[in-house]
C-alpha cells in the first residue's frame, strides 16, 4: 500500500469537510470486542510456578512492563533481574546464570530476540543447552508499529537454531498451561507471547497443552486447517462461520513449532484426503507452512490441495491491526473467504 | 547558519513544536507525548538554527542530515518537520492513521525529512558513523547530527559506534542524547545506570559538552561549539530535559514513557502551551 513519501494522502485531497481518521496503529488488541480475556497470564503462571521452584529467576531488557513481567517482578522482587534495553548482554547473562545453575526467564519483543541477540541466543545458549526460557512479546503482526516491531520471520531463524524448542501458543489457557510444561523440559525453549488481556478460548475444546503435542480441536471433512498460535483462534472462529454455509472444517492446533508433531501431522493428513492449509502469523517463508509441507513431501503424503495462510515475503505496512490483519488474509474473515475460495475453484 | 524566518525566536519555535505535537497526539489520545514536549527546545534551535536544509528538496545533497535513531520519538520530529515547512501542517491529522505519512514510529520511507528508519533502538549512532565516513570522501562540508535516547545508551551497538567514531576522529559527526530520565521500564538510572556520561564520551575521544536541554540559549551555546570546534574529534552534547516539558499536570504523572490523556485535557495542555508563548 505505501506509496511515494512525495505524495501526500488522498485523503487529505478532500476538502474541509473530510472525516476524521478513526483508525489507528495503537488498536493492537487480537481479542474480538466480546471475546473473554484473562490479565497477564504469562506473568501470573511465572510467579505462580516460582513458589515452588528455586531454580527460576526473570530478567527483562527494559521490557518487563511490555512483557507482562512485571507481574513476576511485583511478585519475587529479589529475583528479577533488569538488564537494560541491551538483548544481546540479556541473553549472555542468562546463559552465564542458567551455567550457575538457574533457569532464567528472560523476557523482550520477538523481533530483538531474533535480529539483535540471535549469535547470542544461539552459541551462549543453544549449543551449550543451556536452561534458558526466552518469552518474546509482540510475535508475527501483532503491531502496527511497522517493521521494526513485526517479527514476521522469528520462527524461520529460530526454526534453523539446533536444540531450540519453539512454542506458539493460542490463547491465554495454553500460555498458563505451557510455562510449567516448560520450566520442566530441561533445555532452551523460545515461547511467542501474547500479552496483556489474552484471549481466552481452548477452554471450549477440553485443551491441555502438551510440549510437542499437535492436538486436533476439532474435525471436518471438506478442509483441515493446520494452525498455530493466534492463527489457531482464528482458524476456529473461521471454522465456526464457515459451518453455517455446510463447510465443514477441521482443525489441528501445533502449538509446538519444533520439535514439530509429524506423526500426528501425517496422521491427520492421511485420514481424509482433504485439502490442507497451514495458517501461521508469520511470513510463508520458513515457518509452520513450509514445515508441514516437507513433511508431507518426506512421506509421501499428497492430499487434495496445498495452501499456506500467512503473511507476505514483504516488509509490512504500518498502521491499526484489524486493517493489517485484513490486508495481509489473518483476520477470521478472511481466512474464511480463502479456504472459500480454494474449495470453490 | 540556516534560520528560515529571521523574524521568528526560537522559543516561539519550540511553542510551535510543542503544540503540533500536542495536535498529534490529541488525534490519537495517546503516545509519546513527554518526549516530544521535553525535546522540543532542541529540536528549534536544531531546524532553526543549527542545520542547513531545503524545505522543498528534503534530499538536496548540501543539507546536513539529522537523524533521528529514536523511532517513537518520530512525533517530536514531525511537529519540527512541519515547522520547517517540509511537512504540511495540516497532514498531522494522519497521524498514526493507515496510510498517513507519519507513522507511530519514524520510517524513512515514509516521510519526507526522515532520513533513516529507527524503532529498533541504537541503529542511529552507526548509520551517522557511516554516513560521516562517506561525507568526508565526497569533501562533503555537511554535519551529520543524530539524536538518540538515554535508554539507547544500554545497547552495545551505541558503544561501538562511540568508540568507532573516536578512532575515526569524526568532526563532522555532532551526536545529541536526550537525558531525560525515562525508559520503557521507568527511571533511567533505575534500569541501567549509565553516568558519568561526560567522562565516558571524553574517555572515548569525544569532544563533550553537558546542557539544560530546555534552556534554549545554552542549547545554542552548545551547538555553535559542537559546530566550530577546532579539534578533529566527534562531538556529543549531552542534554538533560525534563519529560513533558511546558505542561505541568503532564510533568506531574511519574510513569510518563507512554501517556494516556484524557480528551479534555488536550485542550487544557495546548491553552498552557498557548499561554506561556513569546512571539
Ligand atoms: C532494540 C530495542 N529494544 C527495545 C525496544 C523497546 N523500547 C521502545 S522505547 C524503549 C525505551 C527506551 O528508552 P528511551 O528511548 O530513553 O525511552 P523514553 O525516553 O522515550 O521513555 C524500549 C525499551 C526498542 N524499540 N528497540
Ligand atoms: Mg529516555
Amino acid at each position: 500500500m505505501r506509496r511515494s513519501k512525495y505524495s501526500r494522502p488522498d485523503f487529505l485531497t478532500q476538502g474541509e469537510d473530510r472525516p476524521r481518521l478513526t483508525t489507528s496503529a495503537m488498536i493492537a488488541s487480537i481479542a474480538g470486542p466480546d471475546q473473554p480475556t484473562r490479565p497477564a497470564p504469562f506473568g501470573h503462571a511465572l510467579a505462580a510456578l516460582a513458589q515452588t521452584d528455586d531454580r527460576i529467576v526473570g530478567m527483562s531488557a527494559d521490557l518487563a512492563k511490555y512483557t507482562d513481567l512485571h507481574v513476576f517482578r511485583s511478585a519475587h522482587p529479589d529475583r528479577f533481574y533488569q538488564m537494560g534495553m541491551a538483548e544481546q548482554l540479556l541473553m549472555m547473562a542468562a546463559a552465564g546464570m542458567a551455567r550457575e545453575g538457574f533457569q532464567p526467564w528472560v523476557t523482550t519483543y520477538a523481533v530483538f530476540a531474533s535480529r539483535r541477540a540471535y549469535d547470542f541466543i544461539c552459541l551462549a545458549i543453544a549449543e551449550e543447552m543451556l536452561d534458558v526460557k526466552i518469552v518474546c512479546a509482540l510475535p508475527g503482526l501483532t503491531t502496527g508499529y511497522g517493521p521494526s516491531h513485526q517479527a514476521t520471520e522469528d520462527l524461520a531463524m529460530f526454526r534453523g537454531m539446533p536444540n531450540l524448542t519453539i512454542i506458539d501458543p493460542c490463547d491465554a489457557l495454553e500460555i498458563e498451561q505451557a510455562v510449567p510444561a516448560i520450566a520442566a523440559h530441561k533445555g532452551p525453549v523460545y515461547m511467542r507471547l501474547l500479552r496483556g488481556n489474552v484471549p481466552l478460548v481452548l477452554d471450549e475444546y477440553g485443551y491441555t497443552f502438551e510440549l510437542g503435542k499437535a492436538k486436533l480441536l476439532r474435525g471436518g471433512r471438506d478442509t483441515l486447517v493446520i494452525s498455530t498460535g493466534l492463527m489457531t483462534m482464528r482458524a476456529l472462529e473461521a471454522a465456526k462461520a464457515l459451518q453455517k454455509d455446510g463447510v465443514d472444517v477441521a482443525v489441528l492446533h501445533v502449538p509446538t513449532i519444533k520439535p514439530l508433531d509429524e506423526q500426528a501431522i501425517l496422521a491427520e493428513c492421511r485420514k481424509q484426503n482433504r485439502l490442507v492449509v497451514v495458517a501461521e502469523n508469520h511470513t510463508v517463508i520458513g515457518g509452520l507452512g513450509e514445515a508441514v509441507a516437507a513433511t508431507l513431501m518426506r512421506s509421501d503424503v499428497r492430499p487434495a490441495g496445498f495452501r499456506q495462510i500467512g503473511l507476505p515475503d514483504e516488509f509490512l505496512d504500518a498502521g491499526a491491526l484489524p486493517t493489517l490483519h485484513d490486508r495481509y488474509g489473518l483476520s477470521t474473515n478472511s481466512i474464511a473467504a480463502s479456504i472459500r475460495r480454494w474449495l470453490d475453484a | 547558519m540556516t534560520q528560515i524566518g529571521h523574524n521568528v525566536s526560537l522559543p516561539e519555535r519550540a511553542r510551535r513544536i510543542r503544540r503540533h505535537a500536542l495536535r498529534m497526539g490529541e488525534v490519537q489520545g495517546q503516545g509519546y507525548i513527554a518526549q516530544a514536549l521535553g525535546i522540543a527546545d532542541v529540536l528549534a534551535v536544531s531546524y532553526f538554527h543549527a542545520t542547513h536544509y531545503r524545505p522543498d528538496d528534503p534530499e538536496w545533497e548540501g543539507r546536513d542530515r539529522f537523524l533521528l535513531s529514536i523511532g517513537h520519538y518520530a512525533i517530536a520530529l514531525y511537529a519540527a518537520l512541519i515547522e520547517a515547512k517540509i511537512i504540511p501542517e495540516d497532514e498531522l491529522e494522519t497521524y498514526g492513521t493507515d496510510d498517513s505519512r507519519l507513522p507511530m514510529s519514524g520510517m524513512a520511507a515514509y516521510t519526507p525529512g526522515m532520513e533513516i528508519t529507527g524503532g529498533s533502538l541504537g541503529h542511529g549512532l552507526g548509520i551517522a558513523v557511516g554516513m560521516c565516513l562517506g561525507l568526508k570522501r565526497k569533501k562533503s562540508a555537511s554535519f551529520v547530527y543524530n539524536l538518540f535516547s538515554d535508554g539507547e545508551l544500554d545497547e552495545g551497538s551505541t558503544w561501538e559506534a562511540a568508540m568507532s567514531a573516536g578512532s575515526y576522529k569524526l568532526d563532522n559527526l555532532i551526536a545529541i542524547v536526550d537525558v531525560n530520565q525515562m525508559q520503557a521500564d521507568g527511571p533511567s538510572l533505575g534500569v541501567m545506570n549509565f553516568e558519568p556520561l561526560v567522562a565516558k564520551f571524553e574517555a572515548f575521544g569525544w569532544f563533550t559538552q553537558r546542557v539544560d536541554g530546555n534552556d534554549i540559549e545554552a542549547v545554542v551555546r552548545a551547538f555553535d561549539a559542537a559546530r566550530s570546534h577546532p579539534e578533529a574529534r566527534p562531538r556529543m552534547i549531552i542534554c538533560d530535559t525534563k519529560m513533558a516539558k511546558g505542561v505541568p499536570f503532564l510533568e506531574a504523572r511519574e510513569r510518563n514513557h507512554f501517556l494516556r490523556v484524557e480528551p479534555h485535557e488536550w485542550a487544557e495542555a495546548l491553552r498552557i502551551i498557548d499561554a506561556g508563548g513569546t512571539a
